[in-house]
């Protein structure tokens, strides 16, 4: 009789304590989403309104611009803020955050809800979510797939006069260039000449030191003419792979590009300061990620049909791109957990994602990509799918911020700064990633 | 009988606390007082830098709390002495230091001494003059970002009007040798009024009757330029190059606006490159040397520098 007592008085407890755990879940949360601010950021604020509708939560978001995103948001995560519910980190973050407990790891919930990392572009798993890189250890949704390409003046391109003195210059048709060289010939070619009555320029390339500009930039010549972060059998073993003979070439190549071809004053540019150096008609070619382009289709100069679209070109060590992007985490901080996964939840849906992609957002979801109306449903969507075949990213290590500002001094001090050769520049930069692995203990 | 300010407080203090505070002794009553400062001082300037001299003999990054901090000894203070390019950062801070000072206090001299006499609309001027100290640096910083750009920039448009080459020929802030060039003009703009207003205390303070003695001994104006008003006036340039000695020391909005370092790291100034390697590269204790080393370089010289400016006083 006792105990029966004693097992109703338990029961009732924990219906009342379930009771009370489901009427708390079921609680109307503001949940905080933290990202860049860009124009895919305001494109995912309107897409969010619908889980608003769904879900009875209501959504606030902090924005901080590129120069300051890994600064301010860096910052919070290692301060065990929380202020963000929900990150949308850069993919190099991964590393650190999931060694230092910041985001929450998701393979019980994915596993729970359904969702598999098989339906996502695999670069976009291996780049946004996966860490350790290569096993199944998920930290973040794929949430926005991006990519280093480029966007050059269609409408010069086909002007008939360009087109015969390119004709007579090169020996060759004026057309989006398969080669790095190429790319570097059409640069010089446009480089002082006048068009439309205006003095126009080559190319606008990533130059920027303070953050993760001239990196993204140059990575893309690098690994086009053969250089690797590491021994693909030794991993952390740099010297002859960062420094190889490829790779010197390919920094070079880099060197050569800014010498010849870059508007002046382009010492420091990183993505907005291409974009507008593009949209005001200053250059024939922009590199820049993918994220711009459904704004420069929609710009009332450059768009609508005057611009076109190319993957990076290939070099003679191989043809990669420069991965971009990022995934959606949920915050180890937040008291809001539950209702941060069911925002994930939510966003996975290939509806919503359909959707995200429609409003400018770049899916990482095959069954948004893979669709056979994906490749034309936007001038700018093959290129999309070619980049994201050939990408390749920094190194996504706890320590990357101090590999990235090791790489950041080294490349701006030979490229812009003009100050030493390129071989030096990289035997001083695999010094440099030596004694930070050295002080991560990784020998 | 008028009753004294210390006697009506006395009066209006409660009974209550009255008799408490009787019982203690001035100097109790006198750390009653002082205590609450001494505590706030301790918490938020000594403390931190009893921890930050802690911190610099570890190997403790504040990105990484799971992971243990080791003891490294005098290692993070031998690989900064010995950095090469720790030095580089140094020498661009020296050249910063350097010019911005001399620039200032000769310019800062001349328009204070300009302004002393008295003319018409010199108090407008005054003002008009002070204009550029009360912005932002991050304001000054941007704008002169534009006025420097070489194919819109209304500076190079005028270099180029006067010297007949071509605007967009050269970049102040993209070029290795213009770019520390660049960051001085903009400081010395900036910061020249600073200095004239102290210049011009200065001035305003030495007692017309000495000049009119030195009239009366028919000593000539370039005489009484030297042995008169410079000597009064060194004081206070003393004091002004101390201000914004230690100001440029640790200046960073304004360079960072402008240049960000660059180009490589022409403009990488001492406290620039400190906080990349505090709070980009989370280098904790390596970054806690290095501001160790920092703050006795910049307390060392200060001392010295107040010493000699008291003999200065003195004389």
């Amino acid at each position: 009789m006792k105990h029966s007592i004693l097992n109703s008085a338990a029961i009732a407890g924990l219906a009342i304590g379930a009771g009370l755990a489901s009427s708390a879940s079921a609680q109307a949360d503001e949940l905080t989403l933290c990202w860049a601010a860009w124009d895919p950021a305001n494109a995912l604020v309107e897409l969010s309104k619908d889980f608003e509708k769904q879900s009875g939560h209501t959504m606030k978001f902090e924005f901080v611009p590129w120069p300051n995103f890994a600064d301010r948001m860096l910052n919070e995560l290692n301060s065990g803020g929380q202020l963000c519910d929900l990150m949308i980190g850069d993919s190099q973050w991964i590393g650190g955050s999931a060694e230092s407990g910041h985001y929450v790891k998701l393979n019980d919930f994915f596993e729970q809800e359904g969702i598999t990392m098989d339906d996502f572009i695999p670069a976009t798993v291996t780049g946004y979510a996966e860490w350790p890189k290569g096993t199944p250890n998920y930290w973040a949704l794929p949430a926005f797939g991006d990519v280093v390409g480029w966007t050059y003046r269609k409408d010069w391109f086909e002007k008939p006069e360009i087109q015969e003195a390119f004709k007579e210059e090169y020996g060759r048709d004026l057309k989006a260039p398969e080669t790095l060289e190429e790319l570097k010939d059409i640069a010089a070619f446009f480089q002082g000449r006048e068009i439309d009555g205006r003095k126009v320029y080559g190319a606008a390339i990533y130059t920027e030191r303070g953050s993760e500009g001239i990196t993204m930039g140059v990575t893309n010549a690098l690994y086009n003419y053969g250089f690797q972060y590491d021994n693909p059998d030794k991993p952390y073993e740099l010297d002859g792979f960062v420094n190889s003979e490829g790779a010197v070439k390919g920094l070079e190549f880099y060197k050569e590009l800014y010498d010849c071809c870059t508007p002046p004053g382009s010492s420091d540019w990183y993505m907005s300061e291409n974009i507008d150096a593009y949209k005001s008609g200053q250059v024939a070619l922009q590199m820049n990620f993918a994220f711009i382009w459904p704004g420069v289709e929609a710009d009332p100069n450059v768009g609508g049909g005057k611009s076109g679209y190319f993957a990076n070109p290939k070099g003679p060590g191989g043809h990669f791109a420069q991965l971009g992007g990022q995934g959606i985490s949920v915050v180890a901080y937040s008291d809001k957990q539950d209702a941060a996964l069911e925002y994930i939840k939510w966003f996975a849906q290939p509806e919503v994602q359909q959707k995200w992609w429609e409003s400018g957002g770049y899916s990482a979801l095959k069954a948004v990509v893979e669709d056979p109306g994906f490749a034309s449903s936007q001038p700018y969507a093959q290129t999309f799918l070619d980049s994201m075949a050939i990408v390749k990213d920094f190194w996504a290590e706890p320590a990357y911020a101090s590999l990235l500002l090791a790489m950041q001094d080294r490349v701006h001090d030979y490229v812009i700064a003009g100050n030493g050769t390129a071989q030096e520049a990289l035997d001083a930069l695999v010094e440099d990633w030596t004694e930070i692995f050295e002080d991560e203990g990784k020998y | 009988m008028s009753i004294k300010p210390i006697e009506r407080a006395a009066s209006a203090t409660p009974q209550s606390v009255a008799r408490k505070v009787r019982g203690l002794s001035d100097r109790a009553i006198a750390w009653l007082f002082v205590a609450p400062t001494i505590l706030l001082l301790l918490a938020i300037n000594i403390f931190p830098l009893i921890w930050t001299v802690r911190l610099s003999f570890t190997n403790f990054r504040v990105n990484r709390p799971n992971r243990e901090a080791d003891f490294v000894g005098l290692r993070n203070y031998e690989r900064i002495l010995t950095d090469g390019d720790i030095w580089v950062t140094m020498q661009a801070t020296a050249h910063f230091l350097f010019w911005t000072i001399v620039l200032q206090v000769l310019i800062g001299f001349t328009l204070a001494y300009l302004i002393n006499k008295k003319f018409r609309g010199s108090d407008l001027w005054t003002t008009v003059i002070v204009l550029p100290m009360m912005l932002s640096p991050a304001v000054v910083g941007n704008f002169w970002t534009f006025l420097y750009q070489p194919q819109i920039g209304l500076f190079n448009y005028v270099v180029g009007f006067l010297s007949g080459t071509d605007p967009s020929g050269f970049s102040m802030i993209g070029e290795v040798a213009l770019a520390p060039w660049a960051i001085v003009i903009v400081d010395t703009w900036m910061w020249t009024p600073f200095v004239m207003l102290i210049c011009l205390a200065g001035l305003r303070s030495i007692p017309e009757s000495i000049y009119e003695a030195a009239e009366c001994d028919r000593a000539s104006k370039w005489r009484q330029f030297w042995t008169i008003t410079i000597p009064m006036v060194l004081p206070f340039l003393m004091l002004a190059v101390l201000f914004r000695g230690i100001e440029n020391f640790k200046m960073f909005d304004l360079v960072v606006q402008l240049t960000g370092g660059g180009p490589g790291s022409t403009t990488e100034l001492t406290s620039i490159n400190l906080k990349r390697e505090a709070f980009e590269k989370w280098r904790t204790g390596y970054a806690s040397a290095y501001a160790v080393i920092l703050f006795v370089t910049v307390f060392g010289l200060a001392s010295i520098y107040v010493k000699a400016l008291n003999k200065v006083k003195e004389r």
